[in-house]
């Protein structure tokens, strides 16, 4: 096949590519340059848009042997990704940048780019599992649970698979990735993973939103109404959140209080106790299916809510364009923006992004 | 297959300059030293730097030996303005001008220096009523700075023009030959003409490696009477603008190209030209929407820059590369992005022209049947460029119909 390998500059995507080279694929290496005005060094936590980043992938490739080019998807990155991600926070909702990121630039932009370019596939470093099946190529978990990025790819659809290949789904860990790099001759198998957003370099996700969507003044309160604080802008606070609220009244049982709902029209942040967070059902209508569809309108599934949290047994419903899902032991908390990943053992069906949510603990009285 | 059509970004070494540049190496002595090596490495170097003054008509004493074009641009512009006299505080930068130049200014904006630009006109040009204007209006400019030719799209400024515009003005002009050289002729003392002392041309920057010297070498004219301030310090050497042990292979090796670059220029100009002309008509006929930028007459021989409507200029460069043919965009930045080029920007064009360019360039060691071999690949590469170009089809909204 001909491939493109996607390369972040990072060790997964240049053992991905390399991968792909001793199958025997012919490939193309492609670093995305997704900011046009990155930063030039690695400092501190990375971003995958530095000079550094871009000099990594590309002598990557030079020990690979294959050709290499850089393109430049930044306007396409800040419209579907970074403005995107501004939008969801002012809406009062939490995005996940890196799925929309997987959604709209990795395997849209690029791989329509590649497909009209004349090659087979995009190549990326991410940790899932590829099968045909007898219904189509499916998506599947990784070997290695502590590195598995099925939830992030659980965007992807039927045609997407189709043309994608993750040469690192079946390595049982990282630490074997890092050794085949330094074994390869690969100058990045010891640089450091990257976990933060790409986008906000120092890690600081409040301070720069605070930059882009500006401060305001506004109150937070209880269950019941009451004021209990205030805050400089409710797109800070995201649902499940303990640290730095700085509540003037403490609380009547006088145990920590938690974000439960983060209202942008009012600006209003709204705490309560840990067992307020728990949520009975989600819902939402921006849903795709990681190949066929259901057949069923009604299944039983496994479904994730973060990129980290543990799968949750639950019931899930379609009717018309929206997915309902219930669990059978209620959810720790889940934000609207959020992405519910529905799997089937280990396989990926699809997912749906939140919209509504609906608490375990009805406010008393 | 290697085609290369990107002599404007590198030009390949010429074998006279090689042979001279590597028996130059061998030699030992710094040309510094008191003692007879000293004195032997010395004498190859000036020896050099007369045989480059005398192609750039200039008194060898004005001949400052830097690393390329960048340097001699930063030495020219950064060091008129701290050596500039009295409380002048603008410097004249037309638009579209080299990056070297650009940032160089930008960065003594930061420190000071006020910015007065000059549109171009829709072919490039430097309109003179313009530079004129901007030269004194509303205060005289403490530098001014201009291409003789542009690297990008090629139009070939009236450098004598310019040049006497800023002796009228009393302002010193640093003039970029960088992208000229070798193709047109330059002539400092011409150029500079009757200027009074320290005004008109006082600088002028080439690089060797755009004429077949090896990348590493260059060099700005500097006007003995010129009011400059240098970047690097330490030894003293050349006139103490540019301290720093003299790089003699180097000089030889630059003097020998430019030589056989000026020798060359008439002949190679009109082969060049049919050349460009050939490959202009080819994509033309291949191309019909296809649009010459840059001046259709008073252009660089060998320069052909063409806006392909649709085709983003970073997959023609894919594509091209994959069948092995080099070519440009015309501008890179240092991750190895093609950004949409601010010299078709400074043409007033929009940004979708300023994505889909593409510059060729042909050279010394061009023949007729690369020419051929671009013309065979382009419309391929074209169609499918423009097609990869379209609105997305998947993962449109993440929804996929079930």
């Amino acid at each position: 096949m001909r491939i493109l390998a996607a390369m972040s500059g990072g060790v997964d995507s240049a053992v991905a590519a390399a991968r792909a080279v001793d199958a025997g694929h012919d490939v193309v290496g492609v670093h995305l340059a997704l900011s046009r005005a990155g930063g030039t060094l690695r400092t501190g936590s990375r971003g995958c848009c530095t000079i550094e980043d871009a000099m990594d992938a590309r002598r990557a490739a030079d020990r690979l042997g294959i050709p290499f080019y850089v393109w430049d998807f930044s306007e396409r990155f800040r419209d579907d990704v970074i403005d995107d991600f501004i939008a969801e926070y002012r809406a009062g909702r939490t995005p996940n940048p890196c799925m929309r990121c997987n959604e709209k630039i990795k395997f849209a932009a690029l791989l329509e780019r590649a497909l009209e370019l004349g090659f087979d596939a995009v190549c990326t470093g991410h940790y899932a599992i590829l099968v045909d099946g007898p219904d189509g190529r499916e998506l599947h978990r990784a070997s290695d649970e502590a590195k598995d990025q099925s939830y992030v790819l659980g965007v992807l659809t039927a045609p997407q698979l189709a043309h994608t290949y993750f040469p690192l789904g079946s390595t049982p860990s990282k630490a074997l990735v890092r050794a085949e790099a330094a074994e390869r001759g690969l100058t990045v198998a010891q640089k450091p993973d990257s976990h933060d957003i790409c986008f906000i370099p120092d890690g600081d996700t409040r301070g720069w939103l605070a930059e882009k969507v500006g401060t305001a003044h506004g109150d937070i309160i209880d269950r019941d109404g009451a004021v209990v604080g205030s805050h400089d802008g409710a797109h800070g606070y995201t649902v499940g959140q303990r640290r730095g609220l700085q509540l003037g009244v403490p609380a009547s049982d006088g145990k920590p209080r938690f974000v439960l709902e983060v209202r942008p029209v009012s600006n209003t942040v709204v705490v309560g106790p840990k067992e307020a967070l728990a949520t009975a059902e989600i819902s939402g209508s921006r849903h795709s299916w990681a190949g066929r569809a259901p057949q069923d309108a009604e299944f039983f599934c496994h479904v994730q809510i973060r990129a980290h949290a543990e799968p949750v047994p639950a019931s899930a419903v379609v009717r018309e364009s929206t997915v309902t899902v219930r669990p059978e032991t209620p959810f720790d908390g889940v934000a609207p923006g959020q992405t519910a990943v529905l799997y089937d053992g280990t396989r990926v069906i699809g997912q749906f992004t939140v919209d509504r949510t609906v608490s375990a603990v009805p406010i008393a009285g | 297959m290697s085609i290369y059509l990107d002599h404007a970004a590198s030009t390949p070494l010429r074998e006279s300059a090689r042979e001279a540049w590597l028996a130059a190496a061998t030699l030992t002595g710094n040309a510094s030293s008191v003692h007879g090596a000293g004195q032997a490495a010395r004498r190859l170097l000036e020896h050099s730097r007369e045989r480059i003054a005398a192609v750039l008509d200039c008194d060898p004493i004005e001949v400052v030996l830097t690393s390329g074009g960048t340097e001699s641009i930063n030495l020219a512009l950064k060091g008129l303005w701290w050596g500039k006299a009295g409380d002048r505080e603008a410097v004249l930068l037309p638009d579209g001008e080299h990056h070297a130049s650009i940032d160089t200014v930008d960065w003594l904006r930061a420190r000071g220096a006020r910015v007065r630009a000059v549109a171009l006109d829709p072919v490039g040009r430097i309109p003179l009523d313009g530079f004129r204007t901007a030269l004194t209006a509303p205060a005289p400019a403490a530098l001014a700075t201009a291409l003789v030719a542009n690297n990008e799209v090629g139009t070939v400024q009236d450098a004598a023009q310019l040049a006497a515009a800023a002796a009228a003005a009393d302002v010193p002009l640093h003039l970029d030959a960088v992208a000229a050289m070798g193709h047109l002729p330059v002539s400092f003392s011409a150029w500079r003409g009757g200027a009074a002392p320290g005004v008109g041309l006082v600088a002028l920057s080439v690089s060797g490696h755009k004429v077949g010297a090896p990348v590493g070498t260059g060099a700005v004219v500097v006007s003995r009477h010129a009011r400059i301030a240098a970047l690097l310090h330490g030894g003293g050497q050349q006139r103490g603008l540019r301290s720093g042990t003299q790089d003699i292979a180097g000089a030889a090796a630059l003097a020998v190209a430019l030589e056989d670059a000026e020798a060359e220029r008439v002949g190679e100009q009109k082969r060049l030209v049919a050349l460009g002309d050939r490959l202009w008509s080819g994509i033309r006929a291949a191309i019909p929407a296809a649009e010459l930028l840059g001046d259709a007459r008073d252009r660089l021989a060998g320069n052909v820059h063409v806006h392909l409507p649709g085709a983003v200029g970073e997959t023609m460069l894919f594509l091209l590369d994959q069948e092995g043919i080099s070519v440009s965009t015309g501008s890179a930045c240092q991750a190895g992005v093609a950004e949409p080029s601010h010299v078709v920007l400074a043409l007033g064009r929009d940004q979708d022209v300023a994505r889909s360019v593409l510059r060729l360039t042909l050279g010394r060691t061009t023949v007729p049947s690369d020419v051929d071999a671009l013309l065979a690949a382009l419309p391929r590469a074209y169609a499918r460029a423009t097609s990869a170009a379209r609105p997305r089809r998947l993962g449109a909204d993440g929804v996929q119909p079930s």
